[in-house]
This record gives C-alpha cells, sequence and structure tokens, in this order.
C-alpha cells in the first residue's frame, strides 16, 4: 500500500457498499445522519434551524425513554422529571454560580443521573401499570415544591436568562446535533450490547432473569440511572437553548409527549423514538404555522398519531422496516425487499415468500 | 377550620370516589389504563353547561342527558378505536392520551380556554352539628354515595355484575366459559365513563369548567387508585378519601398549601407503594406472561 489515503478511501467505499447500503434501513440512517449534518450548509434559515436544533434535543429525550421503557420494560410516566432536574441544575449552576454552561451542561447529568438512581430505587418493587402511574407522580412532586420554593426556583416563571451553549446559531444547532447523534447512537450501541440484552430479558420475564442469575435490581438502578442522564443532557441543553429553565419542563405533558413519540415510533428500538420526534415535532410546527390550524394543532397531532396507531400499532419504524426489509428465513439476517436471495447464505427468499402466501 | 376541612375532604373524596372506581374496573376487567378517564368528565361537565345554560333544559333532564351521551360516546370510541389495538397494549395507551388531547382540544375550539361558570342548581346551607354545608356540595356527597351504592348492587347483586367480576379475575377462563368477553369489556368501559359522567355534572355548578379541569383529578384519581390497589373497588373508595382528605388539610393548614396539596397526596401514595406495592387492598395480580 503506497498511498494511504487511497487506501482509507477504498476501505470506507467497500464498507459502505457491503455494509451500509445493502440495506434501505441503512442507507436511510445515513441519509438522515448527512442531512442532519448538513442542513445549516443547505438551508440556514434561523425558523428551520431553531425547529431542527429543537427536534434534535426532543429526539435525545425519545431516545433515553425508550431505553428504560421499551428495553427494560419500566414504562415511565413521569420521565420529565429527569427533563427538569436536568434543566433546572444547570440553569441553577450558571446563574447562581457562574459556570460556563459548559459545565453545568455536566452538572445537570451528574444531577439528572443521581435522581434516576432515586426514582430507580423507589420503583424497584413496582412492575407494569403501578411503576407507571406511581413515575408520574415524581414531576408533579417536583413542580409542588419548586412552587412552594418561588425564592429559590423562581416559580412559576423559572430561572430565565440563561447564556447559550454557543455563541452563533449554528454554532448552538451543531451542539444540538451532534450531542444527539451521540447519544442515540451511544444509547443504540448500549442497546445491541450484552447489557440490553439482559434488559430484554428483565421485559419480558424477570422471574426468569433472576432465575438465570442476574442480578435484576442493579440492572434496573443502572438502566434508570443512564436514560435519567441522557434525559438530563437533553434538558440541560434544552434550557441552555430557549435560555430559561421553567416550570413547563416537568409538565405532564411533556412525560405524555415522550410516551407518544416512543410508542408512535416503535418502542425497544431507540432509532423509533428519535425519527418519530423527527417526524412529529416538525409537522405539529409546521401544521401550527398555518393561521386555521395554529389552535388546532394539538388536535391535528392527537388525530394523526390515533390514526397511524390504527394502521401500525407496533409503531412507524417496524412498519417501515418490514416494508423494506425481508428476514432471511435460515440465517435471520434483514435483506432488502427486493432480493430474491439472501445476501449472505444464499437461500432463496422470494419461493419461502410465494409458498407462505399460497 | 376544621368543619372546612371535614366537608371539603368528603366532598371532593366523593368525587375522587366515583372517578376512582370507574378508572379501577375498567383497569379489572379489560387491563386498560384508561388516560382519557376524566376527559369524559370534562365532556360531561361541558355537556351539562350547554344543554342547562344554552339550551335552558330542566336540570334534572339535562343531567340525564349529558350523562347518556357521554356514556355513548365512550362505548363508541372503545368500540371504533381501543378495540382495533386492544393487543398491543401500548397503542392502547397512546390511543387513550390521544383521546383525552382530542377531546381537550375540541373543547377548546368549541368553546374557548375561558372557566365557564354553571349557577348553582339548588340554593340554600343545611347545618348538622353545626357544621354547615351548602346544599349544592350536600348534593354531590348524596348523588356520589347513591351512584356509588347502586354500582355496587350492579357489580355484586346481578348477571351482568358477576360477568365483570369473572372477566376482572380471569380473562381467558371467563371467556372459556363462554362470556363475551369483548362485549363484557365494553360494558364495563360504558359504566365506568357513566360514573365519571355522573361526577362531572355534579361538580359542574361548584367547580368551574374549562378545557384542562381534567388534568388535575386525572394526577389525584391515578394516586388514589395506585393507593388503594389497582383493580380493588374497596381499595379505590378507602383511597379516594384519604386522599380527599389528605388535600384538604393540606390546603387549609399548611402555608403555600395549595401548591403542595397534589404534591403531599402523591407523596403519601409513594410511601404507601414502598410498604406495600401492590397498594393498600391490591389483589397481587398474578405475572401476566
Amino acid at each position: 500500500m503506497r498511498n494511504p489515503l487511497a487506501y482509507a478511501a477504498r476501505w470506507v467505499w467497500v464498507n459502505l457498499k457491503s455494509e451500509v447500503l445493502v440495506l434501505p434501513s441503512r442507507a436511510l440512517v445515513l441519509a438522515w445522519v448527512l442531512a442532519v449534518l448538513l442542513l445549516p450548509l443547505a438551508w440556514p434559515d434561523p425558523y428551520v434551524l431553531r425547529i431542527v436544533t429543537l427536534t434534535c434535543l426532543f429526539a435525545i429525550f425519545a431516545a433515553s425513554w425508550d431505553l428504560l421503557a421499551g428495553y427494560a420494560g419500566q414504562v415511565s410516566f413521569g420521565h420529565a422529571l429527569f427533563f427538569g432536574a436536568g434543566a433546572y441544575t444547570s440553569a441553577l449552576a450558571s446563574l447562581k454560580l457562574g459556570l460556563s454552561p459548559w459545565v453545568t451542561v455536566w452538572l445537570g447529568v451528574a444531577f439528572a443521573t443521581a435522581v434516576g438512581f432515586v426514582v430507580g430505587f423507589l420503583c424497584l418493587r413496582l412492575r407494569g401499570a403501578y411503576l407507571s402511574l406511581a413515575t408520574l407522580a415524581f414531576p408533579l412532586i417536583a413542580t409542588g415544591l419548586l412552587f412552594a420554593f418561588p425564592g429559590f426556583s423562581g416559580g412559576e416563571l423559572g430561572v430565565s436568562g440563561l447564556r447559550s451553549v454557543a455563541p452563533t446559531r449554528i454554532g448552538n444547532y451543531y451542539v444540538a446535533a451532534i450531542a444527539m447523534l451521540a447519544a442515540v447512537f451511544g444509547l443504540w450501541k448500549l442497546a445491541d450490547s450484552k447489557f440490553g440484552l439482559v434488559l430484554h430479558a428483565i421485559r419480558d420475564d424477570e422471574v426468569a432473569a433472576r432465575a438465570s442469575g442476574i442480578n435484576t435490581p442493579r440492572y434496573k438502578l443502572v438502566v434508570f440511572a443512564v436514560s435519567a442522564a441522557v434525559a438530563g443532557m437533553a434538558g440541560a441543553l434544552f434550557a441552555h437553548y430557549i435560555r430559561v429553565a421553567g416550570p413547563s419542563a416537568l409538565e405532564v405533558a411533556l412525560s405524555f409527549q415522550v410516551v407518544i413519540w416512543g410508542v408512535f415510533g416503535g418502542v425497544a428500538t431507540i432509532y423509533g423514538p428519535a425519527a418519530a420526534v423527527f417526524i412529529l415535532y416538525p409537522l405539529t410546527e409546521w401544521l401550527g404555522s398555518f393561521k386555521a390550524f395554529g389552535e388546532l394543532r394539538l388536535l391535528a397531532f392527537a388525530v394523526i398519531v390515533l390514526a397511524v396507531l390504527l394502521f401500525m400499532p407496533r409503531g412507524i419504524t417496524p412498519w417501515v422496516r418490514d416494508k423494506i426489509e425481508t428476514k432471511c428465513p435460515r440465517c435471520k439476517q434483514r435483506n432488502g425487499a427486493w432480493r430474491a436471495q439472501c445476501r449472505l447464505c444464499g437461500a432463496p427468499l422470494r419461493e419461502v415468500l410465494a409458498s407462505r402466501a399460497a | 377550620m376544621l368543619q372546612d376541612i371535614l366537608v371539603t375532604g368528603l366532598v371532593n373524596g366523593g368525587v375522587y370516589a366515583l372517578l376512582a372506581i370507574g378508572f379501577s374496573l375498567v383497569f379489572g376487567v379489560a387491563r386498560i389504563v384508561n388516560i382519557a378517564h376524566t376527559a369524559f368528565y370534562m365532556l360531561a361537565a361541558y355537556c351539562f353547561y350547554t344543554l342547562l345554560v344554552t339550551a335552558k333544559l330542566n336540570v334534572l333532564l339535562a343531567a340525564l342527558i349529558a350523562i347518556v351521551a357521554v356514556t355513548a360516546l365512550a362505548a363508541l370510541c372503545y368500540r371504533l378505536v381501543i378495540e382495533p389495538v386492544r393487543s398491543h397494549d401500548s397503542a392502547v395507551l397512546i390511543a387513550t392520551i390521544a383521546l383525552g388531547l382530542i377531546f381537550q382540544e375540541l373543547m377548546l375550539v368549541a368553546f374557548g380556554g375561558n372557566f365557564l361558570g354553571i349557577p348553582s342548581t339548588i340554593d340554600g346551607v343545611a347545618s348538622f352539628f353545626g357544621v354547615s354545608i351548602p346544599y349544592q356540595r350536600l348534593l354531590i356527597l348524596v348523588v356520589a354515595a347513591a351512584v356509588l351504592a347502586a354500582t355496587w348492587f350492579v357489580l355484586y347483586r346481578t348477571r351482568l355484575g358477576l360477568a365483570i367480576r369473572a372477566t376482572a379475575n380471569d380473562l381467558e377462563v371467563a371467556n372459556l366459559m363462554g362470556m363475551n368477553v369483548n362485549r363484557v369489556a365494553m360494558v364495563a368501559v360504558a359504566l365506568s365513563v357513566a360514573l365519571a359522567a355522573v361526577a362531572g355534572v355534579v361538580v359542574a355548578p361548584v367547580f368551574v369548567v374549562d378545557p384542562l379541569m381534567w388534568l388535575a383529578p386525572l394526577v389525584t384519581m391515578l394516586a388514589i387508585v395506585v393507593l388503594g390497589g389497582l383493580g380493588s373497588l374497596k381499595g379505590s373508595l378507602i383511597g379516594a378519601l384519604i386522599i380527599g382528605y389528605v388535600e384538604a388539610i393540606t390546603v387549609f393548614a399548611l402555608p403555600q398549601g395549595a401548591f403542595l396539596k397534589g404534591a403531599v397526596a402523591l407523596s403519601i401514595m409513594v410511601v404507601v407503594l414502598l410498604v406495600r406495592p401492590e397498594g393498600l387492598f391490591g389483589v397481587a395480580f398474578e405475572e401476566e406472561r
């Protein structure tokens, strides 16, 4: 190899061709990553950038919910607690201590992690609907405390006058976009690892998981902490982006919103909820921009979600994925829907489908 | 102050009991966490307002039509929206959240976000042992007690009630015994929403009617149901009284109490869950695999 550059280019191309472009879902993910990274160059409209920045932050939030609810089966109805914990900690630290947002965001993450640990500890013995409804209570308790001590928390108005993370609009966009890509891919990797496998086991049958020697309480605590940390990062970045940390970061509506994103996108996928945010958030903003639709925005949102769920009860990404890809009956690897033979083991794909239909 | 606490706690407890028992019933029979439950309560209040104030109907007639209409709407929603996705738990959950939001927004569009007041339907004050209760609040209490007694009668003294309880106990066996489980679930939904609608109609003259009035009771109701034990009707009743009184005591006895009432009530729920994860009277459901 005389030319390392050519070698690297060839390596990238070969991997791209044989690993990414063979599957339409992977190609879609690549296109989406490129679109997120190149958007400010192609379309530097302030309004669009603002919407996509917020979309990125909410995508982090939705992905963190999916790790907890989709993988570990701890369906949290109070995920806004972690978002709000990150937002308020970062906001108060940067205002009262005068630290840079680059530091306080991590303080927010740390505090959210601690909150996640405590909530996880309190919820260890709860399961199913009890857990969902008990977690719903925590952000409301926190809101009550914030309102009861307005001197510290700013009461209903919240903490305002925050500095933003980066000085320019495009800088802020890239902070959010890169944080989102890192968080979503990190969670995706984590969920695909042995850790994620254990979470699947805990969700499907906790007793059996424990019988197989898995320390389920420890795993549940860790997943609460990780999920809360990521949600807290979303909250802290959100607070610094809109420059206010208010009680709306703890609202029931936000907790429900993240559940809607998660289920709409398809649970236990990580990319599903993120995709759902990228579809639903800009869509609702766009609908809201019409004069006639302004008041009907939430209504349109709810009707769209309901209509889509009636046709795709497992969520939108599993539905799309099943349309564009087929699973090889022999080696269980995924293939593009147009292929007649499995790309890895050569097993015929079409005849099997035909015989199943017959 | 003591009599304020006594009266407010009892009246709110009665309203919460109506809501919580209905919610618990649907959860028990169909395993549906119906977030839209209190949205039906809000709809009933709006319906009552329209019939009474705009259409100037007789009070009793307006109340009756409101309750029947909302119940019918709930049965329709169950048929069209919930039943098609029954096998996907998370989809059912989102469907009920979406229904709640849709009703909220529809009312916002139709009536605006203003607080609407309903003139009191009966005036006057009753007094027992030196405690004075306006008739309007007494009415809430009487209606709640009567409706709860009627619900008890339906559930424990009729064939329909037997079917509902059997389905709640074991859905598959009930199905094997020849019950139409889907129809039982629909009846349970209708019964539970009828309870919520009664609550909405009786509180409308006391509280104000607005599109967001379903959120606060939703959270309290969920806390009560979890506190009492999901699916347990006795637990819901006792939980409702506990939370009703706790809220009343917090509001009247603590500084900043109005802000803290939800927090205190929910903290009590969390503490109970820490000690007894299945709630006070919860039947520990066998793990559904």
